[in-house]
């Protein structure tokens, strides 16, 4: 136990700071993101026939450097819990029946980011018999992200892009 | 090449064969149905090890279906072909000699139509997102085909009793991982039984292979399995080299070597992090994720991406090592070799994480070798299997790599393993920065002759990586097969789960870390 925590002070705190989105500082979102939402933003990740590239990277995201929870976000287990579906794969045709159904269970509005090449377009693997050429033949896609795999600032940027949007989508619903 | 007829020994098959371009000693050998079998039962008795097992459609050159399969034997690669002719579409199944040939034969009937006579008929690969009579390797067949999904039931294998019952699990599972399928049969908490289905993210690329040129096919090999891309690649580019004549510069393969080290260790230290945290210590996750990011950075510092997807590249590799590496590497490798010694005596006397690790998912070493496993699985089970030794290419020749192996074949042995494993690939990483040759990183590659088949065998961090390529004309791709460890290593998991409780699954599962991807092709 003593090593434990002889580590953890050792290695003390060596998260960095949240990469700037295009009109307000990533901090100030996370805030805006607690008062609208009164907790975290969730995700939940759907590999639609990754290469298992891009979920190295999402892996990241998690690892103390990127601190993707001490910005307000999540991934959660279920659908259901989700404000964010975010996909990788070119979606497979064996993956597209349970991609569209983790996509129904995500309550409104649904947010989808593509991530990675694949998801974005197909990438290498295109439109087959076996692929869909991308996450947009199956589904709305709210937010693209380019990379193969995309490095882990390219990521969060993105997610906090498309939670502003969530944001806003929020602030109309409610003014509506 | 040799044509068997009379000769009833198949015990020397091996010397018999015609020579076969690969970068490891490798031979082929043409087959009737008798002797397709009779090649296998000779190297089941010589513990020789089915490895691949692949189809390729040769009906427009007037052979008609092509079935092929590859052995591990004590002098190196074995390729037995089998051709069937006038529209003969069944093939003598190897599963009674190799357990592990059941998935493969059932792959090969969903790409290629030809079946072979085990019992289990039900698709692999295919689920229903194409039609039953459509099979994408036929010449026939064009790979931009769509068609809409008709749902069909899949039966699994029941298991009857009081008070049994099932789970059923994915294929989208609840963390960030590739999806798959597990059928547990439970009585209570304890798992009478597990049956796996994987293909969902098959995503057509042999069929995608055949549209490619040679010179651009390992970009789509280093994207099929994306934590070993340098193996993948690695094993493609051997293949192409083997069949064109090409030599590499020698500097181009140590950098290779060192890159393929690289990712051994980077997934070794994302899972121990991750085996620490299935078994409830956080702490392991956060110290281990930091320190493969600091790899990952070092990688993209010094070999140019976090992960290197494009590092291998026909006749060499992609970017040079600049000079001042020679000594920040090795200064970051004893950096890490203290931490690891640090993190290691911290999991080994942790009494919680002990508890967990010890006696959970046992595998023995007599249903390792039964079932053919390979790589980091089979080391954990006291198999001594490693190609960077039993077949060792250059550079590996000249590091003297120790094999790491445990007893125990539980999740315990297998962290030891990974532990192990990370220490020597820093000390074999070492040598090859004292070692670097100078010179070119890369050779333009030559023209292979159309027609031609070779091999390409490498040692990734799960195991052994096969890549079996055959040009066409204009330098074209006519057929590639791509095999991952994980065909073998996934049934290992249905056995070392029996008996031990569900919550454990995940655990054993990451003790194995199995590719879905790379084995869905």
């Amino acid at each position: 136990m003593f090593d434990v925590l002889t580590r953890i002070l050792r290695t003390g705190i060596c998260s960095e700071p949240l990469p700037r989105i295009e009109t307000e500082q990533a901090a100030n979102l996370q805030q805006r993101i607690w008062a609208v939402l009164g907790r975290a933003l969730c995700i939940r990740q759907v590999d639609a026939g990754s290469c298992n590239g891009c979920e190295l990277e999402l892996h990241a995201l998690n690892n103390p450097y990127y601190n993707l929870e001490g910005a307000g976000i999540k991934f959660v287990a279920s659908p259901r819990h989700a404000d964010l579906l975010l996909v990788t794969g070119p979606v497979s045709v064996n993956m597209e029946e349970a991609l569209l159904r983790a996509y129904e269970a995500v309550p409104h509005p649904k947010l989808v980011v593509a991530l990675g090449d694949c998801a974005a377009c197909g990438g290498i693997f295109g439109e087959s018999y076996a692929t869909r050429g991308g996450v947009s033949r199956v589904l709305p896609v709210d937010r693209v992200v380019n990379g193969c795999p995309p490095a882990p600032p390219d990521i969060l940027r993105a997610i906090l892009e498309a939670a502003q949007g969530k944001r806003q989508a929020l602030a109309a619903a409610t003014a509506t | 090449m040799a044509e068997f007829n009379a000769t009833p020994d198949f015990s020397g098959a091996f010397a018999n064969a015609g020579a076969l371009p690969s970068n490891v000693p490798c031979r082929l050998i043409e087959t009737s149905r008798e002797q397709w079998l009779r090649v296998a039962e000779a190297l089941r008795a010589a513990e020789g090890m089915l490895l691949a097992l692949w189809g390729h459609d040769e009906r427009d050159g007037g052979q008609g279906f092509l079935v092929y399969a590859s052995y591990l034997t004590a002098q190196g690669l074995l390729v037995a072909r089998l051709c069937l002719r006038n529209g003969d579409e069944r093939f003598p199944s190897l599963a009674r000699l190799f357990p592990c040939a059941v998935r493969m034969e059932r792959a090969l009937h969903d790409l290629l139509g030809v079946a072979s006579d085990q019992d289990d008929e039900r698709g692999w690969l295919r689920h229903f997102g194409w039609p039953r009579e459509f099979f994408p390797l036929r010449g026939e067949n064009r790979l931009q085909t769509s068609f809409p999904p008709t749902p069909e039931p899949y039966p699994f294998v029941s298991v009857e009793g009081e008070g049994v019952h099932e789970i059923a699990v994915g294929p989208i599972h609840a963390g960030i991982i590739e999806p798959g399928h597990f059928r547990f049969s439970v009585v209570g908490e304890k798992v009478l039984r597990l049956e796996e289905r994987l293909g969902y993210t098959h995503k057509g690329a042999a069929k995608r292979f055949q549209t490619l040129s040679l010179a651009a096919g390992h970009r789509l090999a280093a994207r099929l399995c994306g934590d070993s891309s340098v193996a993948y690649a690695w094993a493609y580019c051997a293949a192409l080299e083997a069949l064109s004549a090409t030599v590499v510069p020698p500097r181009a393969l140590w950098l290779r070597a060192l890159a393929l080290e690289h990712e051994r260790l980077a997934n070794h230290l994302g899972d121990l992090g991750a085996l620490g945290n299935d078994a409830g210590f956080a702490v392991g996750l956060t110290q281990f994720s930091r320190l493969k990011e600091d790899l990952l950075r070092l990688n993209q510092a010094a070999l140019g991406a976090r992960y290197l997807f494009n590092f291998v590249q026909p006749g060499g590799v992609e970017c040079d090592l600049d000079p001042k590496w020679a000594t920040d590497l090795p200064r970051f490798y004893s950096h890490l070799d203290t931490e690891l010694e640090q993190m290691r005596s911290i999991y080994d006397e942790h009494a919680g994480l002990q508890d967990r690790f010890r006696g959970a998912g046992v595998l023995s070493t007599a249903t390792a070798r039964r079932l053919g496993a390979l790589g980091l699985a089979a080391r954990a089970s006291a198999i001594p299997l490693d190609l960077r030794v039993d077949y060792a290419i250059a550079p590996y020749d000249r590091m003297r790599t120790k094999i790491v192996t445990q007893d125990a074949g539980d999740v315990a042995a297998r962290v030891v393993v990974r532990f192990q494993e990370c220490l020597e690939a820093m000390r074999l990483c070492q040598r090859l920065l004292e070692q670097l040759p100078s010179g070119d990183i890369h050779s333009a590659p030559r023209v292979a002759p159309s027609g031609a088949l070779a091999t390409g065998i490498i040692e990734g961090w799960r195991g052994p990586v096969m890549v079996a390529l055959q040009a066409g004309p204009s330098q074209s791709i006519r057929h590639c097969h791509v095999h991952d460890p994980s065909w073998q290593n996934w049934p290992l998991l249905e056995y070392a789960i029996l008996g031990n409780i569900v919550p454990d699954f995940p655990l054993i599962n990451k003790s194995f870390n199995l590719a879905y991807s790379g084995q869905d092709g």
